[in-house]
């Protein structure tokens, strides 16, 4: 590819004389979302989640574009709650063709339809639906947020190397909850792991005063497990549940060890250098969809360093090909797979003070790439979108 | 084994029957990241004879042309320490520029140019004045560097904007900045500063360039057989004495490949320790010392041979090596 970048350099200097002074314009759409009630107010999800990740990535693109005479800009739309995300997507549309989207499954879909998107180069940076990775994905639609099954399947991969083989479930009543824990029965059932027992968290009980009451009754009729796990996305109950339980047990999955994209733990593999950044800018630590958005944006930027283009269409058969590598702090190159448009990476399982593990987790083996062990591997996934 | 008792046993009969004095015996300086420490390794008996107190996080370390200082880039200390190379003591610190993490020391004995990891940019410091004579803005990540034997041109390269920055040492300005794969993680010109070598930790590649010309003239790929190609990354490297070899530490693939340097062919892989990081030779480039992240070690390998000989416990997180002959 680079030799190929040469070779056009050599053939057709105007055109790479044209390509600098390049403008590389991208907008960050935002639904905003009312957010349900939690028990405690202890850590709300920070107003510029995500939004500030895709702003690190801009900086990051900006010192390349400064070498390269290639000048990138980021927007930011949010969108009410309730408000029309599809009409502000198309509105959008008329400016970049390069959106970064912080929605839920319904807003992506609604904007992936547009006339105006079918040439565009969209990012999921906040949905882990695992249906969009499947038969609801769509071909201008790039995944940078790992989804529900992956994060799951690296924590399967966990329970499994430690022989934690019992395994017993809370779900929050949230559509989230219920996603990650269809998830994780999911993931447990492909590595040979068993949920014995499973409830549903629906105790009215403030628990800031009542986890000692009432998680060890609750907890006592899940019969014998390794490993409890806790589908609680919103962080409303989970918080609660260690400590507190009948057996002495680790809780995992939403609370205690949590598989996800990224956390403010990771400092192997120049990662330190990242969560610095982050944090000067932020004011505040790095957390999994302000990494999706980082990615997303610095996935642009990669591919229009490479290519010398800001054209969607050229940047996604470039991000979509084997050349593309994004070093994303992880140990390993960060890539898209090629049937549904989801980047591959490695999943961290981090509890709030430390690392425990990275997953893939050794002697998880695949064909092609280990990367692959975790989520939708070609074979599963129902995309035909990207054939 | 049978071999590396034997040499060993050589080793070992070598310092007794030339029992050099203690100060003048040639050593390998190893930076231990997580320990703040240097472990000393002594070349004839290849133990460690020493452990010195340095500032926070030390990673880069060089020592001045006439080996009686050692400067060592204390990153979390945001400064470069001037050691005295006989007695390890610390003599003084220099105005580094944040995050210090490699530098190279000019041929004229007397300019570092030091990468600023946190800050992205290149800071220049006369090592005798004690004063920073420029500062030259760079990508991301600054990290490996590099000097041109006649010392008109420094290398810096940028883990995150991917470039080998090129400086015209008179102006202290950028003249060039070549695109490299993914991660730059260090840069050497061979010896007669015509060709320039970027190793790209992510990509898994090694670019040379042609040092006139600032042209890509070849790239250098692995391949260890049953480690995953994203695994295999090239991070620190060095040149034997002719020229014809070049030795590349592959960091989490934890081997060091021996690479031909004319044909830019793999010959070899050596398996070393853990997250392989960089690496010294000794006086005559027989032995090579490579660090090891991860497993705390340092791995010694005889060159001719290209074999693993002995493995040396130092302090946590080994990270850079220099030679003191």
């Amino acid at each position: 590819m680079r030799f190929l970048i040469t070779l056009l350099m050599a053939l057709c200097p105007a055109a790479f004389a044209a390509a600098a002074g390049l403008e590389v314009p991208v907008i960050y759409l935002k639904q905003q979302e009312q957010q349900p009630p939690t028990l405690s107010n202890l850590d709300p999800p920070p107003a510029d989640l995500g939004e500030t990740g895709a702003r690190l990535g801009l900086a990051d693109n900006r010192t390349t574009g400064s070498f390269l005479g290639h000048s990138y800009s980021l927007e930011t739309v949010a969108v009410p709650p309730g408000g029309d995300f599809a009409a502000a997507a198309r509105a959008a549309l008329a400016r970049s063709a390069l959106l970064i989207l912080d929605a839920p499954k319904p807003a992506l879909l609604a904007a992936a339809a547009l006339p105006e998107a079918q040439e565009a180069l969209l990012f999921n940076t906040a949905s882990p639906d695992t249906g969009l990775r499947s038969g609801d994905c769509r071909r201008n639609l790039l995944h940078t947020l790992p989804s529900d099954l992956m994060r799951s399947d690296a924590l399967m991969q966990f329970a499994l190397s430690k022989r934690w083989t019992g395994l017993a479930l809370i779900t929050g009543k949230n559509p989230q909850d219920q996603a990650f824990a269809g998830a994780l029965r999911q993931s447990a059932a492909k590595f040979g792991l068993e949920i014995a027992a499973e409830r549903t968290w629906d105790y009215g009980a403030d628990m800031r005063r009542n986890a000692a009451q009432e998680v060890p009754l609750m907890s006592q009729g899940l019969g014998r497990h390794d490993l409890l796990l806790v589908a609680d996305e919103l962080q409303d109950f989970a918080r609660y549940l260690p400590y507190n339980t009948w057996l002495p047990r680790p809780v995992a999955g939403s609370e205690g060890l949590v598989p996800a994209a990224w956390a403010p733990v990771v400092e192997q593999w120049g990662a330190a250098q990242l969560q610095s950044r982050f944090q000067e800018l932020a004011g505040r630590k790095m957390l999994a969809r302000d990494y999706a958005a980082w990615a997303a944006v610095r996935s642009i930027g990669e591919a229009v360093t490479r290519t010398g283009s800001s054209d969607a269409g050229v940047l996604r058969r470039y991000l979509l090909s084997d050349a593309f590598e994004l070093a994303g702090f992880k140990g390993r190159p960060l890539s898209y797979r090629s049937w549904n448009g989801q980047l591959r990476q490695p999943i961290p399982l981090a509890t709030p003070r430390a690392l425990a593990a990275q997953a893939p987790l050794p002697g998880f083996l695949h064909q092609h790439s280990e990367l692959d062990t975790l989520g939708l591997d070609a074979p599963e996934s129902r995309c035909g979108a990207f054939q | 084994m049978t071999f590396a008792a034997k040499s060993l046993a050589a080793l070992a009969l070598s310092a007794l029957l030339a029992p050099a004095p203690p100060l003048g015996a040639a050593e390998i300086w190893v930076t231990n990241e997580k320990d703040d420490t240097i472990s000393v390794i002594d070349i004839a008996t290849l133990e460690v004879v020493r452990t010195i107190a340095t500032g926070e996080r030390p990673r880069g370390i060089t020592f001045s042309k006439d080996f009686s200082r050692v400067y060592v880039c204390a990153s979390d200390s945001d400064t470069v320490q001037v050691l005295d190379a006989a007695t390890g003591e610390i003599l003084h610190d220099l105005p580094s520029g944040e995050d210090p993490e490699q530098f190279v020391l000019h041929p004229n004995d007397r300019h570092l140019y030091i990468a600023n990891e946190d800050d992205a940019v290149t800071t220049v410091v006369d090592t005798e004045t004690r004063k920073v004579v420029a500062q030259i803005n760079v990508g991301i990540e600054p990290e490996g560097m590099a000097v041109s034997p006649d010392g008109r041109i420094a290398i810096t390269t940028s883990e995150t904007t991917n470039m080998a920055h090129w400086i015209d040492t008179q102006t202290q300005q950028l003249f060039a900045n070549t695109l490299v794969d993914a991660r730059p993680r260090h840069a050497e010109f061979t010896a007669g500063g015509s060709a320039l070598w970027v190793s790209s930790e992510i990509g898994g590649t090694i670019t040379v360039f042609d040092t006139a010309t600032q042209a890509e003239t070849g790239k250098i790929t692995f391949d260890v057989k049953g480690v995953h190609p994203d695994r295999v990354q090239p991070v620190g490297f060095a040149f034997t004495n002719d020229e014809q070899t070049a030795f590349v530490a592959l960091g989490p693939s934890n081997h060091v490949a021996v690479v031909n340097a004319e044909t830019l062919e793999v010959e070899d892989y050596i398996l070393v320790g853990r997250r392989v990081w960089h690496m010294a030779f000794s006086p005559d480039k027989s032995l090579l010392f490579t660090t090891n992240g991860v497993s705390g070690d340092v791995t010694v390998i005889d060159t001719a041979r290209r074999q693993a000989l002995k493995s040396i416990k130092v302090g946590r997180f080994p990270w850079g090596a220099a030679l003191r002959p």
